[in-house]
């Protein structure tokens, strides 16, 4: 009888200290994650802190988080002393360029690997996803020379027109594995009502991908906007530059057209750089995930 | 008449097999001419150019294997180059891996608010490279940038010149790098998801400890996605041209001088394109290499299902 009871008491003196070990183990995690977040999120929080400072004030001991005076100023100052406009126009022109390709050819091909039959379709795609492992600077000397000689360089026309013809391997693995995924029933009902293979594709298939297609476009929006070293090439005068290599020429600017750029100027230039991506980020993140979860863990 | 025309002669495009291939390569056409136009003639216009001497202004002359001589006898820089990206890639890969699965792994305990960390978490890696050097460039300003600061508000009186000495220039493009560590989030958080709650039971009923159901059933069931991201950095560590281009320029001394500036440095600043081609070209294999090592060696440690 007392055995038994003192068995009762061991047993819930061990459930409460299961359950304040697993209190703490909780408060420990979300301790880690708060510590680990601030430490990610310092940097940005820096970038937005240092583009509103005064110039004199940018570099202080300790460091000071909340400028004073706040220099809103700094932002329409930086506006107009960089080509900012022209350089936006430029960066969109190459985004919506290269993305039209992409959504038209990469979804093309795709279509056709995932549900069209012919004769060495298996050792194509093979070749097709092998071409992801050759790096972009094999590549990039002939194609550099072939624009040269087209007279293509200092035009936005040598990172468009490649994106052309397929839109790069990622992305027609990526519309496969999508169109894999999509009921084959209802293209089949379709052929048998008469529609054409192409019909198909543009009638049943493409409708229902509007979520692979929104991971392409996003996907596709982030890589032009961040690119840096094919406009670094490509792209000479300031007037056909993107943002992100317009920013670099200005730091240099020892011309008189624009003045080279302050800390807190350059702050302000790179907080709106990095603007988009985030709200593209946070406000279409459920296609953006999806579109990596696609291609990551079932490839 | 019907008759002659069920027996009249059918081309195989006129058949239903015939007319479905045709249409099949009409639609990966797109894909096959840019493979040819952009991969297949620009790589062996490639390796022709890397056996040539070419300005760009006048014609390519034919060298033999001079470009490739020289890289492997008498060019320091080209070594130097291979060992500052070989060791960044040692350094930053592995812990760049770890720190993403990490904390995934702290994001999949049934945590509260996991799209508001994920988010959090991920963020710095949609920073474009541009502003992320601009940034870090600020941050690690000497004296008074915002590390420094911290250090000397702290008592270090000498702080280090970040970027700006030998020695520390290479690590603090390390914390850059790792800044981006959050990119694989997504990534392993949807594969641990994906990890059967069985296989967490049967281990709890055999006594597993917390630490052996994640060495023994998490590590195993997510290693095929840890490759995948194993294999896409080593490939893109080995590309890292923005942050050193704009914040050091390869210096101090050369100790930043990455693979690819070197590459751009040879064709676009000193216009060898034959040499440089021949740089891409060793890029290429050294990449090939990695991934075949790092695939062939993969069976050992990683768990496909159904096999």
């Amino acid at each position: 009888m007392t055995n038994h009871a003192a068995d009762k008491r061991g047993w819930i003196a061990g459930q409460q200290s299961s359950i304040t070990n697993r209190l703490l183990w909780r408060g420990l995690l979300y301790l880690l994650l708060t510590l680990g977040l601030a430490l990610f999120l310092l940097p940005m929080v820096w970038l937005v802190s240092g583009s509103l400072k005064p110039d004199g004030q940018v570099f202080t001991i300790p460091p000071t988080f909340i400028p004073r005076p706040i220099v809103w100023s700094n932002y329409p100052q930086a506006l107009n002393k960089f080509p900012f406009w022209v350089s936006l126009k430029n960066t969109m022109t190459i985004v919506i360029g290269v993305l039209l390709g992409r959504v038209l050819t990469a979804s093309l091909v795709a279509y056709s690997f995932a549900r069209l039959r012919f004769p060495g379709r298996s050792v194509l795609f093979v070749i097709v996803l092998s071409t992801m492992m050759i790096p972009y600077h094999v590549v990039l000397i002939p194609q550099y020379l072939i624009f040269r000689n087209l007279n293509w360089l200092n035009t936005a026309l040598p990172i468009i027109v490649p994106n052309w013809f397929g839109g790069g391997a990622f992305f027609i693995f990526m519309m496969r594995q999508f169109f894999m995924s999509l009921n084959q029933e209802i293209d089949e009902a379709a052929r048998i009502d008469g529609c054409g293979f192409f019909s198909v594709f543009w009638r049943v298939i493409l409708p229902q991908s509007l979520p692979a297609l929104g991971a392409l476009s996003i996907f596709t929006f982030m890589g032009e906007w961040n690119d840096f070293f094919a406009p670094l090439i490509y792209l000479n005068t300031e007037d056909k530059m993107t943002l992100a290599v317009a920013i670099r020429t200005w730091q240099f600017d020892t011309n008189t057209t624009y003045q080279a750029a302050t800390w807190p100027e350059l702050m302000v230039m790179s907080t709106i750089l990095t603007i988009p991506p985030v709200l593209v980020f946070f406000f279409l993140q459920r296609y953006f995930i999806q579109g990596v979860v696609v291609t990551g863990v079932k490839g | 008449m019907t008759t002659q025309a069920t027996t009249q002669k059918r081309y195989w495009w006129q058949t239903l097999k015939g007319r479905e291939a045709l249409a099949g390569y009409i639609g990966i056409s797109p894909w096959l001419l840019g493979f040819l136009l952009w991969g297949v003639g620009p790589m062996l216009l490639s390796a022709y150019y890397s056996l040539t001497e070419y300005n760009i202004l006048s014609p390519p002359q034919f060298r033999g294997l001079d470009n490739y001589i020289k890289m492997a006898t008498r060019d320091k820089l080209l070594l130097q180059s291979l060992r500052v990206t070989a060791i960044y890639a040692l350094v930053t890969v592995p812990l760049g891996v770890m720190v993403g699965y990490g904390l995934a792994l702290l994001l999949n305990q049934k945590t509260k608010g996991l799209s508001f960390w994920r988010t959090g978490f991920y963020l710095p890696a949609v920073v474009p490279g541009v502003a992320t050097a601009y940034l870090f460039a600020y941050v690690f300003a000497h004296q008074y940038g915002l590390a420094d600061s911290i250090l000397q508000t702290i008592g270090v009186s000498q702080p280090p010149n970040w970027f700006g000495s030998t020695k520390w220039a290479l690590p603090t493009l390390m914390i850059l790098s790792l800044w981006g560590a959050g990119g694989g989030l997504i990534l392993y958080l949807a594969s641990l998801q994906g990890v059967p709650t069985a296989l967490y039971d049967a281990a709890k009923v055999d006594g597993a400890s917390a630490w052996q159901q994640l060495w023994n059933v998490t590590l195993p069931m997510t290693s095929p996605v840890i490759l995948f991201t194993l294999i896409m950095g080593i490939i893109n560590s080995f590309q890292v041209f923005t942050s050193a281009f704009i914040i050091t320029d390869g210096g101090p001394v050369n100790s930043t001088l990455f693979y690819v500036l070197y590459l751009y440095r040879k064709g676009w600043q000193q216009l060898e394109m034959g040499y440089a081609a021949g740089l891409a070209w060793i890029l290429f294999i050294i990449i090939l290499a990695l991934t075949i090592l790092v695939l062939r060696t993969s069976s050992r440690y990683v768990y496909y299902e159904g096999e």
